[in-house]
C-alpha cells in the first residue's frame, strides 16, 4: 500500500467516529473503564446509550437509573468500558446512591470520569463537578442538554468554563447524538493521556481550615506518596469519615 | 497484607478537627458553593432567559394545584385508558382471526396428516399452542398501545408531578412519597414497580412500597378489568353510555386499588413497619418533549417485547397444565371438574365460584390467561359446546357471545363485580413474587406480601356478596 498523507478528514475527530465500534454489553478484556456520573436527570442514561448503542430505558423522572448499568465500547482498536453511576447531587452525605457513586470513583479507579451536567443549571451542578474534581483528576465535563439551553437563551462560555475547571469541557444534546464524537476524542485523549487535567480545587476556604487541610494532606502524602487525591482524604479524616480512616489503613487508595 | 499504620494521622486529624471548630461541614460546603458562584458568574450568560422556566412553572401552577391536580391525574388516567379500550379492539380481532381461526386448524390438519397421537396433538396444539396464542392477541394490543403512551407521559416529565401531587397522602399514611413513582410503574408491571423501589432509602418504608405495589392494577389485570366490565357492567347502562360507563368501573376498581394502598401503607406503618417518615427533596424536571418515534420504538422494545414474553413463556406451560387437567380422568370426572366441584361452595361465599378460583391458581404464573382458563372451565363444566371441547382454550368471536357463556356458567352482575374485584385483590404473579424475594431477601416478607392481598380479597369478596344477597 502506497504511503499517503493524511487527509484533513483522517485527522478530524467526526471522521475518527467513524472508527467507533458500541459494544452493547460486552465489556471483556477493557483497556480503559470510564465512569459516567452526575446530577439526578441530566441525561446521563442517554449519554449512556449514546455511546454504548444499548438501549437502557430513560425517563424524565429523577433517580430513574436504579442499577449500575455497564457498557462498552471501541475507539481507535482499544476498548472502553463504561459504568453508569446513580445520579447524585453531592458527594458529601451517606446515602446508598451517593456512597455508591463515591466509591465507584475512589476505589473503581476509573481511567476518565465522566461528569455529565445539565447546561441549564450548572451552578447547581457544579456542586458535584468540584466535589468529583477533589477525588480524581482525570474528568471531563459533559455540558449535556444544550439543545435546551439555546432554547433557553442561556450561553455558556465553554472556555473560560474548561479554563477555570481545569478539565476539557465538551457540550452535548445527547438525546439528538450531537457531540458525542467529540466526547469520545476526550475521553480517549485523557485516558491516553494526550490530554492533561489539572483541575479546579476549592478555593474559597477559609485560611485557618485551608491550613489544617494542607497540613494533613502532607502526612497523608507521607505515608502514601503515590495518593492522588491527598487533599479529598484531608477533608474526609477531619469530617472523622470512618470509611476512608478504613480504606486508608488497609492501603485501598495505591 | 498488614494494616498501615497510620495513627499518627488520624491523631492529627482529630487534634486539627479540635482547632477548626465542629461546623467544617458547613464551611466546606459553603466554599463549594462560593466557588461555583465565582465559576458560572464569569462563564454563563442567561440574562435572556427565564422565558421557558415561567413555562415550566406555569404548567406546574395548574397541574400540581389543589383544586386541579386530581382532577387532571385522573382525566390523563382516563384518556390513557379510552384510547387503550378503543384501540386495541381492532388488532385484537384481527390476530385472534389469524392466529386462532387460520393457523389453528392448519395445525390441527397438519397434525392429523402426519398421523400425530391424539394426546399429543391436544398437548402441543390445544393446550400449549392456543394458550400462547390467546395471550398475544388479547395482550399484545392493549400493552402495545398502553406502555407507548406511558413512556410519553414518563419522557414529558409528568410522573413527578403525580408524585407531587401524592406526596401529602403517602406521608399521611406513614409512607414514603417516593411511592408514588414505584405505584406508577407497578401499574405497567409490578415486577417493575417493585424494583423501582429502590429509589426509596429507608428501608422500613421501602418495605412499604414494595408489600402494597400489588394494588397497583397490572397490564395482565387491565384486559380482565376492561373486558368484564364492559360485559356485565356496561350492559346494564343505557345505550350510548355503555362504553363511558365501563370506562368509569374500571377507573374506580385502580382507585379502589389506590385506596387499598394508602390504607394498608397506613396499617403496616402503625403496626409491624413503624417509624419515622423520612423526608426527602423530589426535583421537578424540566418538561421535555418526548422524541416521539424514538420512545415508541424503545418503548415496544424494553417493555412490550419482554412483556409480552413473559406471558408467553408461562401461558404455554399453563395451557399444558389446563389441557391436563381436564382431560386425565378419575373414576369418570375430569381433575378439573373435581377441583371444580370442591372449590364451588367457598366460591359461593365470595360470591364468586369454583371456577374462578381454579382459574387463578391456574393462572399464578401469569394473570394474562385467567380469562381464557374462566372460559374454558367454564365450558367444561357447562357442557356447552362454545369452543372446541374439553381443555382447549379459544377466544370467542364477540364480546355477547362471552357474556353470554357466562352467564349460562351461572355469572351474575355481583359475579362479575366481584371478580373485577378480586383480580384487583389477590396474590401477585409468580414473578412478582420471586422479584419481591429478590429485592427483600426475606421470606417472611415475601410470603406477607404474597398472602396478604389474597386475605383482603377474601375479606372484601366475602362483605359485598353478603350485602348484596341481602339488599338484592
Amino acid at each position: 500500500m502506497d504511503p499517503k498523507i493524511k487527509s484533513a478528514c483522517e485527522t478530524c475527530e467526526h471522521f475518527n467516529a467513524n472508527g467507533l465500534k458500541r459494544m452493547g454489553v460486552q465489556t471483556d478484556n477493557v483497556d480503559f473503564v470510564v465512569a459516567l456520573a452526575g446530577n439526578p436527570n441530566t441525561g446521563k442514561s442517554t449519554v449512556f446509550n449514546a455511546l454504548t448503542g444499548l438501549r437502557q430505558h430513560t425517563g424524565n423522572w429523577p433517580g430513574k437509573t436504579v442499577t449500575r448499568a455497564e457498557g462498552g465500547f471501541e475507539y481507535n482498536d482499544q476498548k472502553y468500558k463504561l459504568v453508569d453511576l446513580p445520579g447524585t447531587y453531592s458527594l458529601l452525605s451517606t446515602s446508598d446512591d451517593e456512597q455508591a457513586a463515591r466509591d465507584f470513583i475512589l476505589f473503581g479507579k476509573p481511567n476518565v470520569t465522566v461528569i455529565v451536567a445539565d447546561a441549564n443549571r450548572l451552578e447547581r451542578n457544579l456542586n458535584l463537578v468540584l466535589q468529583i474534581l477533589e477525588i480524581t483528576d482525570k474528568a471531563v465535563l459533559c455540558l449535556n442538554l444544550m439543545d435546551e439551553a439555546e432554547r433557553n437563551d442561556i450561553s455558556i462560555d465553554v472556555r473560560t468554563l474548561a479554563r477555570d475547571l481545569g478539565i476539557p469541557v465538551v457540550p452535548t444534546s445527547a438525546r439528538y447524538n450531537k457531540g458525542i464524537p467529540d466526547l469520545i476524542q476526550t475521553i480517549s485523549g485523557i485516558a491516553n493521556g494526550t490530554i492533561e487535567c489539572k483541575p479546579h480545587r476549592i478555593k474559597n476556604v477559609p485560611s485557618n481550615v485551608e491550613s489544617a487541610v494542607k497540613k494533613l494532606a502532607e502526612k497523608v502524602k507521607e505515608a502514601f506518596p503515590n495518593i492522588p487525591n491527598s487533599r479529598w482524604i484531608a477533608f474526609r479524616l477531619l469530617e472523622g469519615d470512618t470509611q476512608i480512616i478504613n480504606a486508608l489503613k488497609k492501603g485501598e487508595f495505591v | 497484607m498488614s494494616d498501615k499504620n497510620i495513627d499518627h494521622i488520624i491523631e492529627l486529624s482529630n487534634e486539627l478537627r479540635w482547632q477548626i471548630g465542629d461546623d467544617f461541614h458547613d464551611t466546606l460546603t459553603e466554599s463549594i458553593y462560593a466557588d461555583a458562584a465565582d465559576i458560572v458568574k464569569d462563564t454563563v450568560d442567561d440574562r435572556q432567559s427565564k422565558k421557558r422556566f415561567r413555562l415550566d412553572a406555569k404548567i406546574d401552577k395548574i397541574v400540581t394545584s389543589k383544586i386541579f391536580g386530581f382532577p387532571i391525574m385522573f382525566l390523563i388516567l382516563g384518556v390513557v385508558l379510552w384510547i387503550t379500550i378503543i384501540g386495541a379492539n381492532y388488532p385484537s380481532s384481527l390476530l385472534a382471526e389469524l392466529l386462532l381461526d387460520k393457523i389453528h386448524p392448519a395445525l390441527k390438519s397438519g397434525a392429523a396428516s402426519i398421523n400425530m397421537p391424539w394426546w399429543l396433538d391436544g398437548f402441543l396444539i390445544d393446550g400449549v399452542y392456543l394458550a400462547v396464542a390467546w395471550v398475544i392477541a388479547v395482550m399484545l394490543p392493549p400493552m402495545a398501545i398502553f406502555f407507548p403512551l406511558f413512556t410519553l407521559l414518563e419522557d414529558f416529565g409528568y410522573l413527578p408531578r403525580v408524585a407531587f401531587n401524592l406526596d401529602s397522602l403517602f406521608k399521611r399514611s406513614g409512607a414514603h412519597g417516593k411511592q408514588a413513582l414505584t405505584m406508577s410503574m407497578g401499574f405497567g408491571c409490578n415486577a417493575a414497580g417493585v424494583v423501582a423501589t429502590r429509589i426509596i432509602d429507608s428501608p422500613r418504608e421501602r418495605l412499604i412500597a414494595i408489600i402494597t405495589n400489588n394494588f397497583s392494577l397490572c397490564n395482565g389485570r387491565w384486559p380482565t378489568q376492561i373486558l368484564i366490565a364492559t360485559i356485565f357492567i356496561g350492559a346494564i347502562a343505557p345505550k350510548g353510555m355503555s362504553s363511558f360507563v365501563s370506562l368509569l368501573a374500571v377507573i374506580g376498581i385502580a382507585v379502589l386499588g389506590m385506596a387499598f394502598m394508602f390504607g394498608t401503607s397506613w396499617a403496616l406503618s402503625k403496626t409491624v413497619l413503624k417509624g419515622e417518615v423520612s423526608t426527602f427533596h423530589l426535583e421537578l424536571p424540566p418538561y421535555r418533549p418526548p422524541r416521539f418515534w424514538r420512545t415508541l420504538y424503545t418503548s415496544l422494545i424494553d417493555r412490550t417485547i419482554i412483556v409480552l414474553w413473559r406471558a408467553i413463556v408461562f401461558a404455554a406451560p399453563a395451557g399444558a397444565v389446563i389441557w391436563l387437567i381436564s382431560n386425565i380422568h378419575i373414576s369418570g370426572d375430569s381433575i378439573a371438574a373435581i377441583l371444580i366441584d370442591s372449590f364451588n361452595p367457598f366460591g359461593y361465599l365470595l360470591g364468586l365460584n369454583g371456577v374462578i378460583l381454579l382459574a387463578y391458581i391456574v393462572a399464578i404464573p401469569a394473570n394474562e390467561i385467567v380469562i381464557p382458563t374462566i372460559l374454558m372451565l367454564t365450558v367444561l363444566v357447562t357442557g356447552i359446546s362454545a369452543g372446541n371441547g374439553a381443555g382447549v382454550m379459544f377466544e370467542l368471536d364477540s364480546m355477547n357471545a362471552t357474556g353470554d357463556l357466562l352467564r349460562a356458567g351461572g355469572w351474575t352482575l355481583l359475579t362479575a363485580i366481584n371478580l373485577m374485584l378480586f383480580s384487583l385483590l389477590h396474590n401477585p404473579c409468580s414473578t412478582t413474587i420471586y422479584t419481591i424475594y429478590k429485592e427483600t431477601k426475606s421470606v417472611k416478607w415475601t410470603t406477607v406480601a404474597s398472602i396478604m392481598p389474597v386475605i383482603l380479597g377474601f375479606v372484601v369478596t366475602f362483605l359485598v356478596a353478603q350485602v348484596w344477597r341481602i339488599l338484592v
